[in-house]
């Protein structure tokens, strides 16, 4: 039997859970651009000692 | 069964009890120094690492008032202006807050210290401790300094922003520290006269209290004074210039006007006018802090197109 009450509670917990899912969809954007420009900085030495292999 | 039921366990936090919890107004002072702080040190990052920076210095400024929160549930209880704070409105519980504090202190820390350096890192870590541990649970219920040694926390910001850049300390991120050091104690004794009855029945020592209204006025003024040379001498180091040097004169002479007037009001004149002048001074400390660093952001514009600065 399916539960097809909709309590304020309900809305309330799904707020609080889209909040956090955002939160952490945005901190995985965060990560990840920030390997991004970390990596970018770093090439330039990648580069450097490519060429004197 | 026909019919499904909700066993209610009382009020349950919604995700803005969560974001409540984080003290976003002061949140927005620690952003807004943090932010100077990094834009104004020599060298400069990428944006992107930037933002994160200040970003994670805010989560941990906010991380450290969840713990104050946990701490200080007992006396927010009591007070009339913290009551409908999440843990006395008993929508978050006290363990929730401290877990929710410390994950997040330990989440700022690291990822400041990815994004930028140890040192930073390790300054945000300080920050943390001292408010949560040396300020919270130490002197803010020991003694009417509370505030002046305290105060150090909330000026650590700027310091961390300028070492995530440069890795360092220097004479114009010491200065910074100092500036919103020294100004804390006059911002918040003009807060206390006129908020005098809730710290008293929370039994906090605040300086009204055990000194009596008529001190906490001259050590206002004492503190205005001190913070003259402070803010002036930031004006003579590489990232002051004559903008900033000019705001600060003024901005001074007008905080050190407002504290004669203060000091020079009893207590019956104050009653009568409901502290117009007291709470002036305080929404003014707030401009003069504001605009002190407004103006180290303007030299600082001014000298990408190779003007201003000395």
């Amino acid at each position: 039997m399916a539960i097809n009450q909709e309590h304020e509670i309900h809305r309330r917990r799904f707020g609080r859970n889209l909040g956090l899912g955002l939160v952490l969809a945005g901190f995985v954007a965060l990560v990840f651009g920030l390997t991004v420009v970390k990596v970018k900085r770093l090439d330039p030495e990648i580069t450097a000692q490519e060429v004197v292999r | 069964m026909t019919d499904t039921s909700v066993i209610d366990h009382g009020p349950e936090a919604s995700f803005g009890d969560y974001v409540a919890l984080l003290k976003p107004r002061v949140m927005s002072l620690v952003v807004f120094t943090a932010l100077v702080g990094l834009l104004v040190a020599p060298g400069g990052v990428h944006p992107l690492v930037g933002f994160t920076a200040v970003l994670f210095i805010a989560l941990g400024g906010g991380a450290s008032g969840a713990l104050n929160m946990w701490y200080d549930a007992d006396i927010d209880r009591l007070m009339t202006r913290t009551q409908n704070r999440p843990i006395p409105a008993g929508r978050v519980t006290e363990g929730e807050a401290f877990a929710f504090g410390m994950a997040l202190s330990g989440i700022a820390v690291v990822m400041l210290a990815l994004a930028t350096n140890l040192f930073a890192a390790g300054l945000l870590a300080f920050t943390i401790f001292f408010y949560v541990v040396v300020y919270t649970m130490w002197l803010k219920r020991w003694t009417p300094q509370n505030i002046v040694i305290g105060g150090a926390a909330g000026a650590f910001p700027p310091m961390i922003g300028w070492a995530a850049v440069t890795g360092g300390v220097s004479v114009e991120s010491i200065l910074m520290f100092c500036l919103i050091f020294v100004w804390t104690p006059p911002h918040f004794w003009s807060l206390a006269l006129f908020m005098k009855e809730d710290y008293s029945r929370a039994g906090v020592p605040m300086l009204t209290v055990t000194h009596g209204r008529a001190k906490t006025r001259k050590h206002i003024l004492a503190y205005t004074i001190l913070l003259i040379p402070v803010s002036l001498g930031l004006g003579l180091t590489s990232v002051g210039g004559p903008v900033y040097l000019a705001a600060a004169v003024a901005m001074n002479l007008w905080f050190l006007k407002g504290a004669f007037t203060i000091l020079r009001r009893d207590e019956d004149a104050a009653i009568a006018d409901d502290y117009a002048t007291e709470r002036t001074f305080f929404r003014f400390s707030l401009v003069y802090l504001f605009l002190h660093f407004g103006a180290l952001l303007v030299e600082a514009s001014l000298r990408s197109f190779g003007l201003g600065g000395w």
